[in-house]
């Protein structure tokens, strides 16, 4: 994509809140008023909506080019524990020539690691126009205290990531504390910024398999909205369930309204558990149907995901040959051996 | 970035096989009529003829409600309720098996959307039999009183909102319960209901026990007249249900009623919104608003008046209005020109009024009845398009400030269908239910139909109750037998 990384401005996301929220000092209780006066969400009726959207017929032309876009929207991820700094290599390659059959595919927004990889990856990447992601913030539970989370974060940065994935603490927030929440993201989003005063984009992950309800989604969609997130992000993918279609429409109607009030756009994430075409298709219907399509874009929405990718191409080339190859027929560096 | 445009996705009419022309279901076989003429019933959404369907005449109704009083003397009224229940299940499982077929069929005929008849109207169809087949051998323990046996031969006149839905909603109860029927669907839509007659023959029902005949009002009225009918159930307009109310007086025929509605959907300040735009959607626009239980008028709590506009004409913009085959429409054609004709002349009255028109401004297409979804603001109790029916994808938006009000100008209206309530405040749900004068009350959902929950109306829109025990009841005589 086109869009530079340091397009986005630091806000002074405090000053910010105090403004919208209209008090003097933020304070937990100035946040929970304004977080529980957000209108409720009917869980049965948002799941059908959800699952009227996944009726969509997307066909021919229209599935063409919804499958590029997918592509074009996937965060190639890897993050194991027995990542190597060879297997990271392999992804960028990957990325750099998802399909070498079709060489016209496009190429995926971005790679996402842990924070010793970033290295790694942007040197692997070079001027491929693929982006480094990396998760921080003691992913993936995010229980350490704050300095490790922002010299976890300093450290990728400083390596060359150009989006930082950062998990909120799921206890405080369930247990009402959403200042320490506020807190914690604000200072991440301070963490992003280079020496060069420009930032790494920052994606916050809500955890939304431990926030359960889609009201406490909602919550922390705003609340991330509000302290500073560039990106509100579903999943780590290391809990279940992850990215679901209802949870992703729920965060997609928190970044329209969003938009209503202030005038900004923030991306949206769904990742983990997204596999098939069929079920990328899903999404970006309902982004379009809830969001808009000026989120059909891969600055303001991506897909958290491994195997997505050679699903698409697989449905690509049987697009392009009229035909189904086989998993033969696409690369593939880790296949899920163990 | 490009808009997503989604690729036509039509539906095949290849699993269809439309004759030219059809006779009337009597006695188990398709016949010629006796002295009947004839007419043709058109896709609303292209205009094209589909097929010749006859108009039956008096001695046609006199030979369908022989053939039916055989059938109950014979066989159906002394078979046993288990045996009864077999072929239930047997038109059950062959409405499941040739789904596709009925749904396309009623979407080419009625000009509904695909998505709505495969998903919804053959569906929930299947499920009414499904469910009537286990009640036939349990009558006695379904609380309908002592001794319940049927009436005999039943006349049921059904409308063309929901053609094959209403057949069933009508046939299984009779079958179950032991009655033999006649039935004739509206004159727009009879195509699901002949294919029907088909499954009936594919069930091997005995002869007469359904019978199907096709025409217009005369031949509704020559059912509602016929001296050998022993009750009558009828869906449609408030006038019509009126007329057979009126000939049907002094005789011994017992009568269900389902009639017209203008119901509220009554949305408080606690509301989840989103869902609540949803659930104004659904309950208006659902099939073109051709429903009879539709939320036509939407109360809006005053402080939430202008949000809830603006979410909801931000969803009415995504509605994609146009062919009912293609997987994607949401809003199908208008069922036939006179309906069409009828919106056009009610919302040229809204407007005249001095309520605020506005439409989705979608594209149309050129042949067909069409209407685009449509929302009147600043509508006032008095204005016609908040008391008279219009049966369009038409909503007449009210505010209110207390729950006093809400059931105020809920219950202002003559009918009394359903309504709907939004809010995540229990307690005032329970309330508000109890005071609405409506058969069916949603909370937090709309037009959601399920074969055991009964359904009919308050005041003029009708009497009786579908569906459930109390569907049931209506069709079986209890107590001590003369």
């Amino acid at each position: 994509m086109s869009t530079p990384t340091a397009a986005v401005p630091s806000v002074d996301a405090t000053a910010r809140a105090r403004d919208l929220l209209g008090v003097s000092r933020l304070s937990n209780a100035a946040l929970t008023s304004w977080l529980h006066a957000l209108p409720g969400v009917d869980q049965v009726g948002c799941e059908a909506r959800a699952a009227g959207l996944g009726t969509r017929s997307i066909k021919t032309t229209a599935k063409a080019w919804g499958i590029d876009l997918a592509i074009s929207m996937i965060d190639l991820t890897t993050l194991e524990g027995a990542d190597t700094a060879g297997k990271v290599r392999g992804l960028c390659a990957k990325a750099i020539h998802p399909d070498p059959t079709l060489p016209d595919t496009p190429r995926p927004a971005a790679v996402c690691v842990y924070g010793d990889m970033v290295a790694t990856a942007k040197d692997a990447l070079g001027q491929s126009g693929v982006k480094v992601a990396s998760v921080a913030t003691a992913f993936p539970s995010g229980r350490a205290l704050m300095p490790v989370k922002l010299a976890d974060t300093r450290d990728a940065v400083s390596a060359g990531a150009d989006e930082i994935d950062m998990v909120i603490d799921r206890g405080a927030f369930l247990s009402g504390d959403y200042l320490t929440v506020f807190r914690e993201i604000a200072e991440v989003a301070e963490a992003c910024v280079r020496k060069d005063g420009s930032r790494a984009r920052l994606k916050v992950i809500m955890e939304t398999g431990e926030l359960v309800t889609y009201d406490n989604v909602r919550r922390a969609a705003w609340l991330s909205m509000l302290a500073g997130g560039d990106f509100i992000k579903t999943s780590t993918g290391k809990v279940s369930p992850a990215a679901t279609l209802p949870v992703t429409l729920v965060m997609l109607e928190a970044v329209r309204d969003w938009r209503d009030l202030t005038g900004e756009m923030v991306g949206v994430k769904p990742a983990g558990g997204i596999r098939t075409s069929k079920d990328a298709l899903k999404f970006l219907v309902t982004v379009s149907e809830i969001a808009g399509d000026d989120w059909l874009d891969p600055h303001w929405f991506r897909f958290g995901a491994s195997s997505l990718l050679n699903d698409l191409i697989l449905q690509r080339q049987r697009m392009a040959i009229g035909a189904y190859s086989g998993a033969d027929y696409v690369t593939d560096d880790s296949p899920s051996l163990y | 970035m490009a808009k997503f445009e989604y690729a036509p996705a039509p539906e095949s009419r290849a699993v269809v096989d439309i004759k030219p022309s059809y006779g009337l279901f009597i006695n188990g076989e398709f016949t010629e009529s006796q002295g009947g003429s004839a007419f043709k019933s058109i896709s609303p959404a292209t205009e094209e003829v589909l097929a010749e369907i006859t108009s039956a005449s008096d001695a046609d109704v006199d030979r369908a409600v022989a053939a039916a009083r055989r059938a109950y003397n014979g066989v159906w009224g002394r078979m046993s309720g288990a045996d009864r229940g077999k072929y239930l299940f047997r038109i059950a499982r062959i409405l499941q098996e040739r789904a596709r077929e009925f749904a396309v069929l009623e979407s080419l005929d009625n000009g509904k959307p695909i998505k709505e008849s495969r998903d919804v109207d053959v569906p929930l169809a299947a499920a009414h039999f499904f469910y009537h087949a286990g009640w036939a051998d349990k009558l006695d323990y379904a609380g309908l009183g002592t001794n319940p046996r049927p009436h005999g031969v039943v006349g049921q006149v059904i409308p063309w909102n929901f053609p094959i839905l209403m057949l069933a909603w009508k046939i299984a109860p009779a079958l179950a319960t032991g009655n033999t029927v006649v039935l004739k669907p509206a004159e727009t839509t009879p195509l699901t209901a002949l294919l029907f007659a088909e499954v009936v023959q594919q069930a091997d029902l005995p002869p007469g026990v359904v019978n199907i005949i096709t025409g217009a009002g005369a031949t509704g009225q020559a059912i509602v007249d016929h001296p050998d009918i022993d009750k009558l159930a009828f869906t449609g307009s408030t006038g019509v249900g009126k007329m057979i109310a009126r000939s049907i007086a002094g005789t011994r025929k017992k009568a269900t009623l389902e009639l017209g509605g203008k119901a509220a959907n009554i949305v408080f300040d606690d509301a989840p919104l989103d869902q609540a735009v949803e659930g104004i959607v659904n309950g208006i626009f659902f099939n073109q608003g051709h429903v009879c239980c539709a939320g036509s008028r939407l109360l809006v709590q005053e402080n939430i008046a202008a949000d809830v506009e603006k979410r909801l004409k931000r969803r009415l913009e995504t509605l994609r209005v146009g062919d009912p085959l293609d997987k994607n429409t949401d809003v199908g054609a208008i069922n036939s020109k006179a309906q069409l004709q009828r919106i056009v002349e009610l919302t040229a009255a809204g407007e005249a009024e001095g309520a605020e028109r506005w439409d989705n401004g979608c594209e149309l297409p050129s042949k067909g009845f069409w209407f685009r979804p449509t929302v009147f603001t600043g509508v006032s109790q008095g204005h016609r398009i908040a008391q008279e029916e219009i049966f369009g994808p038409v909503l007449s938006v009210l505010t209110f400030r207390t729950p006093h009000e809400a059931v105020a100008k809920a219950n202002n209206t003559p009918y009394g269908l359903s309504a709907g309530i939004w809010t995540e405040k229990g307690s005032r749900i329970l309330w508000m239910a109890d005071q609405l004068r409506a058969g069916v009350v949603w909370a937090n959902t709309f037009n959601k139909f399920d074969p055991t929950s009964p359904f009919g109306g308050y005041k003029e829109s009708g009497y009786g109750r579908e569906g459930g025990r109390h569907g049931l009841s209506a069709y079986v005589t209890t107590g001590d037998s003369k």
